[in-house]
């Protein structure tokens, strides 16, 4: 059953890039995203459709270090060398580009990304204070509504924010029930097949298709779950994998642990969990989504209680046995906050905090200190 | 019973054969290029009840000899408890990373930090530096503690540090205040991990660099903490892996 749902999700894969053609073709909008903060609310609101881009693959960092420097996260010179080598086909497609100045690193890489295609920066405030930081974030997103008005010569208007809102939180509402599948115990899938679900999907031009496959995935795996049919057993460790996001290409940490012999259930990161809010439907659009999209509870926001919160919740939820702690190399917001994590963690559960890149040089490394912190459990 | 641990490291093989947690016999040899051959010849005339792995070599121990492994954190957790039951924290310098382990009151681990990818601070460092010296690793340590003055080595990577003692050789430094400016800078390195994981009582300092009697001395010096170091510290590890394989086997 699974296998006949995976292959569905590789046909619409497969078909994917045909179909955003046809949707180009018919004279409508691309816009790329690279992160979770900007609103894909409002380009489905213009009838164009929003598509994360690639930077989860090592292959293009080489292109990318003859401009960037070597000494910065993989993630952001991926996206970059994606950018700069096009190879990247949903870059390719994208009439602009929506960024935000999340970290140091992001925000003046986008400066340099700007002369391949138009780059629209959001100013992120760093600071979850409503009274300080909510009106100037509004701001960002009402700015972005003329931006966007102005690439589809398209009015935006309110009761179209609206139904984007409903369609996304849908999304959001099966992508969450699909990641609680796993807090069965055993749990019916794998991480790295739930790694693979969500990058899959998260690249799907047409929304209901992936929200009815992360539907069906779902509705299969709680059969699964029924007949007590699981990989794992009763007493297969749990792992709560939290940090920075990950995909296809940077899912070498969930390779590693579920070959010795563990199952990561939970992913606490933008790749995962952060990605299952809701939108409040009832109220202004505008501030619902200014006010929701800033609690996002991302290691740039300083302080990040939101985090801690969240991964309380998760340990409790998916009944987690350890928390491995990911940070990609130079990545100083969510290497430096692994302090507070550890310190919440620590007391009650095997707790690891790793720092590595994209590259493979060093799994032998990464393994020994997995395999010692399964050992602890 | 007898029971045997073999410690696969990156630059040498030890191993320790127990009688009932009683150690009867070890052995060492480097690992050179070829981990497997150089452990056959090590254990092809050992009679055992029981054998298991550990070191960077363990999984392909396991893969030629069906034995089980424990990876060289709680296999060193587990010796330093031995030699000293009261054992809170251990200090492992190996030939390519160094560690720290907190044990709980049962002695299992609780916490561990390992160095990075790169070998900084570790025994092949010191071997690679005490070369650049013209001394030979044996004496690196008695050399460096007739220094009569400090001098500071501020690079950690193997490859900066090299070419910034060939300078300071170069400006007629003296070699033994060289040498102790590079212990020093070990020392300050493996002390920065300790306190991230342990802030008082003894150490069990372990791994082959703990035979260096001026690595000790610097260290108690530097940490104001008892230093404990078993008679062959390099052999923490195979006896911890021989301990737990009597373990299982009792089981």
């Amino acid at each position: 059953m699974k296998q006949a749902l995976f292959k569905k999700l590789q046909q619409i894969t497969d078909q994917n890039l045909m179909d955003i053609e046809a949707h180009k073709k018919k004279g409508n909008h691309v816009v790329g995203f690279y992160c979770l903060y900007a609103p894909t609310e409002l380009a489905v609101a213009v009838d164009a459709i929003p598509l994360p881009l690639c930077g989860t693959r090592q292959a293009p960092i080489e292109a990318a270090e003859e401009v960037l420097p070597r000494n910065l996260c993989p993630l952001i010179k991926s996206s970059y060398g994606f950018a700069a080598t096009d190879t990247c086909p949903f870059f390719r497609f994208s009439d602009m580009i929506v960024a935000d100045t999340t970290c140091d690193g992001k925000k003046k890489m986008f400066e340099i990304m700007a002369a391949i295609k138009p780059v629209h920066v959001l100013q992120l405030p760093q600071n979850q204070d409503v009274a300080v930081s909510l009106s100037p974030w509004k701001d960002e997103i009402e700015k972005l509504i003329s931006v966007l008005e102005k690439l589809t010569d398209k009015q935006i208007m309110t009761d179209k924010i609206s139904r984007s809102i409903a369609l996304l939180n849908k999304e959001r509402r099966a992508k969450k029930r699909l990641m609680d599948v796993t807090r069965a115990k055993p749990s019916p899938l794998t991480g790295m097949e739930l790694v693979e679900i969500l990058f899959k999907t998260g690249f799907f031009a047409d929304k209901e298709k992936g929200i009815d496959l992360m539907n069906e995935i779902a509705d299969v795996c709680q059969t699964l779950i029924e007949k007590k049919e699981s990989p794992y057993t009763e007493n297969t460790s749990r792992i709560l994998l939290t940090g920075v996001p990950i995909g296809l290409g940077s899912d070498k940490v969930v390779k590693i642990i579920e070959q010795c012999g563990a199952n990561v259930v939970a992913f606490e990161s933008c790749s995962g969990y952060k990605q299952t809010f809701q939108v409040d439907e009832t109220g202004d659009p505008v501030q619902a989504l200014a006010g929701q999209y800033l609690s996002i509870p991302c290691s740039v926001m300083s302080p990040n209680p939101g985090r801690m919160e969240m991964l309380k919740e998760m340990i409790r939820d998916f009944s987690i046995d350890g928390v491995v702690d990911l940070t990609w190399q130079a990545c100083h917001t969510y290497n430096i906050e692994s302090f507070h994590v550890a310190k919440l963690v620590q007391d009650s559960l095997p707790f690891l905090h790793l720092e590595t890149d994209y590259s493979e040089s060093d799994t032998e490394q990464l393994r020994v200190r997995i395999e010692a912190f399964l050992e602890m459990i | 019973m007898i029971t045997a641990g073999i410690d696969i490291g990156s630059r040498s093989i030890e191993i320790a054969v127990l009688e009932d947690g009683i150690i009867r016999e070890t052995r060492k040899t480097d690992t050179g290029f070829d981990p497997i051959g150089q452990a056959k010849k090590l254990i092809h005339d050992l009679k055992y009840d029981a054998i298991l792995a550990t070191g960077y070599g363990r999984t392909l121990f396991e893969i030629e000899h069906d034995a089980p492994t424990i990876t060289e954190i709680k296999a060193h957790a587990r010796g330093a408890v031995y030699f000293f039951p009261e054992a809170r924290t251990v200090l492992d310098i190996g030939g390519q990373d160094s560690k720290v382990i907190s044990l709980n009151a049962s002695g299992n681990v609780a916490r561990f930090e390992m160095n990075d990818r790169c070998a900084a601070g570790t025994g092949k460092f010191l071997e690679i530096m005490a070369t650049a010296l013209g001394l030979s690793i044996e004496t690196f340590g008695a050399e460096a503690m007739k220094a009569r003055k400090d001098l500071t080595i501020n690079s950690m990577c193997t490859v900066f540090a090299e070419s910034e003692v060939t300078s300071l050789v170069a400006r007629g430094e003296n070699p033994n205040e060289i040498a102790r400016g590079l212990h020093i800078a070990v020392v300050k390195r493996a002390m920065s991990m300790l306190k991230r994981v342990s802030q008082d009582g003894p150490v069990v300092f372990t791994g082959g660099v703990a035979n260096n009697p001026f690595m000790t001395r610097l260290l108690a010096e530097e940490s104001k903490r008892e230093i404990w170091t078993p008679d062959h510290p390099e052999m923490n590890g195979a006896v911890g892996a021989a301990l737990i394989a009597m373990e299982r086997k009792r089981k």
